[in-house]
């Protein structure tokens, strides 16, 4: 039962092979047996099984939806009414949200059953999640290496069939790295796509949330839940929501595939690109036209990114003060300035400090006014890319899965392993990531980058590749 | 030497919109702590602040009155500092792209139109309060506040003394209550004043070296304030030393300004374009909407009153002061079909007075306009004389009676009557043999005597006029 896709569980659920009693009790208990994987922080087992239990009523009237009974997981950056939502961090360890993100309310809405919170980086900043107050996540594909940040916990849990799909937040490309070190199918949704209200801020104007899951048409039916417009969200695009799964089969041929040079680098690792050209290969077969294009602003994106993202998230981590709720020293002097500092883990403080810096007086030209504008040049880049191109191709990341304690010494070699993610973020692009192969048994993702708004294109371009592939059917030994 | 003040002010009035700016929270006063703060109020992780539109239109109209530009695109912007009672830590304001760029406003002094700039108005949110009062050794937070929305409204340094800085907040107060989009209740803090003042020797161009005084929350206040501190300041200069930029404190029961923060300890607020909301985009149409709203404005109903009513420049002013006020002065005009002039000085003086005595405003008169116009009608129509309209005057404050039942429970119609105020001042004359041999003798003095003594007799209520008359015939 645990290797079934949503749209394979959703089709037992309705013909009534299984409840989603016994479905949510099979997946509970594999959380249980593969603790040690460190994929949940919370689980919420009694909710779980309650909820399992008004959608099988629902199951049972007919008023059941795709994703009714069908047990999912939260990355814990989404707001959970009643239950702990910690952002991976010490400072919301004891935090209980009052409220539900809208992204959680919309799939309580639709009946999904929520089996926890997943593991992340703190604050969703990291590439490995090892800067988690719970601890790293292990790879399910090979347990010394990491799972990939911050959305570490999703894709490992995803992998190992821990949920049949999760959510994901990617800020600098935190759905789609982990999902390329995983294995699984992963959507960063144009910005604006999908609510961020309740979603817990890191760089809002490059947060997005989207779907982590084995397959894409497992991540269309999430991104049919998760996404559309929210009046509580002023950044949230009001624009009809199309059918995700309805062009999932479109043919391919004539697709216009671009694959940007900057993206096959020297940084690039030669059996990863040897993957990623063999699935572009594939897309040859089935119609899709290739060329090569530069985007030679692209190599600016790392160092506009940790201008950007740090800046934000140094006055958006400013309401974790201990006053209201969270970590707080008892003394008032000590509340004031030791809260913070007992609470927040290096690669936190690290980017508060940077960000602090780049907004001071004298530097805020240098850094934030120079790094937005280099941002409109990236964006525009990609706005004379899809002029050419229907797509963009290339690697998620520059190797596979790297081993845990690697990079935690030098955080600029950490930061480079978002290097072909991060500038999807800074135009507010969709893109994806879905399995590509494997090097020594680790996985390896390919990306594909949209125009705004061509969610639908982007799934129905992955899903015809997972037609013709099964990189994404595999599972982790010990898994099975 | 001679010394120029400079003043500039920099206002928040509170926008009088339902909800805060950013939620759907109240904004009604005086609730308990912490009851009306929602989860965005109270910065919990991950909400995100909404716009409220109406806080939008508030800011727009303020502009129109003032002429001022209306920025197409504004932008919000957080501003960064660390308070236990500023939930996000940072907030959310105004900064490089106001809503309201370039305006003015006209006061009067001693007779004297004076055009003070008005550099920018811009949106922001009212951080909560920290209560030090009511907690032993320790400090309470009400978030009811945060999220209130503000316009910051700031002056050009145009002002050269108190009582200009003084006559420009009054200004400035009548015309948001005029345009409804701030209670100006000061008491509550609904508008309330910082003060940036600076001397220089007579004649010099540039500025001197400026301070400001915080949170200034009564004209008095700040007359005194800004008194205080410009004396200081020549002093200081004066003896040689020379005036820090700093932030001060006016301290009300001393009378006195006090350092607060130095220039040094000022903060680095790292503005930034809040990535959470969007620019502000004013339409056109939505200012053509707006300008439809406008009310008469205080200047242009004041020069009406003037043409209108044949008011001096004072008692139109006066009149035009207060948008209540004024509308019950028309309406009271209306509803007795009495000279204008008689209803203004009713209106100014006794009303105002009483309304002063009690410490009431016009709209929570005892006497509404339809009352006070029934009075005058009866001194307009001769049934009562003004001194004994004072009496009922008075009756009328304490209950509700109209001035007719009052006029009839204590029978104080007037005489008018010649044959009844004849026989009374036949009986005055026989009463007083010695007056009128006197009287007649050539001490016209005692006329009024003679006058006294019916009056007397009649306990005020004969026609003055119709006595003078007769007395006048029947000592001839």
């Amino acid at each position: 039962m645990h290797n079934k896709t949503i749209a394979e569980l959703a089709r037992g659920l309705r013909s009534g092979a299984y409840s989603s009693r016994e479905l949510t009790g099979v997946f509970l208990d594999r959380i249980k047996q593969n603790q040690d994987l460190n994929c949940y922080i919370t689980v919420t087992e009694e909710r779980a099984l309650e909820a399992a239990e008004r959608a099988d009523a629902r199951l049972a009237s007919g008023e059941a939806g795709p994703l009714t009974g069908i047990p999912i997981a939260q990355k814990d950056i989404f707001c959970s009414k009643g239950v702990k939502t910690s952002c991976g961090s010490k400072m919301l360890d004891n935090f209980i949200s009052p409220y539900d993100a809208t992204v959680v309310e919309k799939f309580h809405a639709a009946g999904a059953v929520l089996l926890g919170k997943l593991n992340m980086d703190e604050f969703a900043m990291g590439s490995s999640n090892e800067t988690s107050y719970y601890g790293a996540v292990k790879n399910p594909w090979d347990q010394n290496a990491v799972p990939g940040g911050s959305s570490g916990g999703s894709a490992a849990a995803v992998a190992a069939r821990l949920a049949p799909g999760a959510t994901g937040t990617d800020t600098g490309g935190s759905i789609r790295q982990p999902a390329a070190f995983c294995g699984v199918t992963g959507m960063k949704p144009t910005y604006g796509r999908v609510s961020r209200y309740g979603m817990i801020a890191f760089a809002s104007s490059l947060d997005q949330g989207g779907p982590m899951a084995q397959t894409a048409e497992d991540a269309a039916i999430m991104l049919q839940t998760m996404a559309g417009f929210d009046a509580k969200d002023s950044t949230s695009v009001d624009r009809p929501l199309p059918d995700y799964t309805a062009g999932l089969n479109d043919d391919l041929s004539g697709l216009k595939i671009g694959l940007p040079r900057e993206f096959f680098g020297a940084g690039l690792n030669s059996e990863v690109a040897a993957r990623v050209e063999a699935a572009v290969d594939e897309y040859r077969k089935l119609g899709a036209e290739v060329r090569e294009l530069s985007m030679p602003s692209l190599q600016l994106s790392v160092p506009v990114y940790y201008v950007i993202a740090p800046a934000e998230c140094s006055a958006n981590l400013s309401r974790y003060d201990g006053v209201r709720y969270g970590y707080r020293c008892a003394d008032l002097t000590d509340l004031y300035t030791r809260s913070r500092g007992e609470a927040f883990g290096a690669e936190v403080k690290r980017r508060i400090l940077i960000g602090t810096y780049a907004l001071s007086a004298g530097y805020y030209d240098a850094y934030y006014l120079k790094a937005q504008k280099v941002r409109r040049l990236i964006s525009e880049e990609f706005q004379r890319a899809f002029s050419e191109v229907d797509v963009l191709m290339g690697p998620v990341t520059p190797t596979t899965a790297f081993g845990i304690g690697e990079k935690t010494a030098d955080p600029i070699e950490m930061y480079l392993s978002d290097i072909y993610t991060i500038a999807v973020n800074l135009a507010g692009l969709p893109a994806m990531s879905i399995p590509a192969g494997f090097i020594e048994d680790k996985p390896v993702g390919l990306q594909i980058i949209g125009d705004y708004f061509t969610e639908a294109k982007l799934l129905n371009i992955a899903h015809r590749y997972q037609q013709v592939t099964d990189w994404h059917g595999r599972i982790p030994q010990g898994f099975e | 030497m001679q010394w120029e003040t400079v003043i500039g002010l920099e206002i928040h009035a509170q926008l009088a919109t339902r909800s805060k700016i950013f939620s759907g929270a109240s904004t009604a006063y005086g609730a308990a702590p912490n009851t009306q703060a929602c989860a965005i109020d109270l910065g919990m992780p991950g909400v995100l602040p909404v716009l409220n539109e109406q806080a939008v239109r508030m800011a727009v109209k303020f502009g129109m009155a003032i002429e001022a530009e209306i920025a197409p695109y504004s932008v919000f912007a957080r501003k960064n500092y660390f308070y236990p009672d500023l939930p996000k830590g940072y907030q959310i304001s105004q900064f490089e792209l106001p809503i309201v760029g370039n305006g003015h406003l006209d006061i009067l002094l001693d007779g004297e139109i004076k055009r003070i700039g008005v550099t920018r108005a811009h949106l922001e949110e009212d951080a909560g309060k920290s209560l030090h009062e009511d907690f032993h050794g320790l400090t309470g937070v009400d978030l009811n506040r945060a999220g209130t929305p503000l316009l910051e409204i700031v002056s050009e340094p145009d002002m050269r003394s108190a009582k200009e800085a003084v006559a420009y907040m009054k200004k400035l107060h009548a015309l948001v209550r005029y345009l409804e989009i701030c209670d100006g209740n000061m008491q509550e803090g609904s508008f309330r004043c910082d003060a940036n003042i600076s001397v220089r020797p007579a004649g010099q161009q540039e500025f001197g070296t400026r301070t400001e005084i915080k949170n200034l929350n009564s004209f008095r206040f700040v007359e005194k304030a800004i008194d205080f501190e410009v004396e200081r300041q020549i002093d200081l200069l004066e003896s040689g030393g020379v005036v820090v930029q700093e932030t001060r404190l006016y301290d009300s029961t001393r009378d006195e300004t006090r350092s607060m923060r130095g220039k040094e300890e000022a903060n680095d607020y790292r503005y930034f374009p809040d990535p959470d909301l969007l620019p502000v985009v004013i339409e056109d149409a939505l200012k053509e909407e707006v300008k439809a709203e406008l009310p008469e404005l205080p200047d242009v109903k004041r020069e009406r009153f003037k043409s209108q009513y044949g008011q001096d420049q004072d008692t139109a002013s006066a009149l035009t002061s207060s948008r209540e006020l004024a509308d019950y002065f028309e309406a009271l005009v209306r509803e007795s079909g009495c000279d204008a002039r008689l209803c203004s000085n009713w209106v100014m003086g006794e009303l105002a007075g009483a309304l002063n005595k009690d410490a009431l405003e016009i709209t929570d008169s005892p006497i509404g306009h339809e009352r006070l116009a029934g009075l005058l009608k009866r001194i307009a129509d001769n049934t009562i004389s003004g001194k004994i309209a004072k009496q009922v005057f008075e009756e009328m404050w304490q209950g509700d009676a109209t001035a007719d039942a009052i006029i009839e429970a204590k029978g104080l119609r007037q005489i008018t009557d010649s044959g009844a105020i004849e026989k009374i001042i036949d009986q005055v004359i026989a009463d007083n043999p010695g007056q009128v041999e006197q009287y007649l003798g050539g001490k016209e003095k005692l006329f009024g005597f003679f006058v006294g003594q019916v009056m007397k007799a009649t306990q005020g209520k004969a026609n003055p006029a119709e006595v003078n008359r007769m007395l006048k015939e029947k000592l001839r």
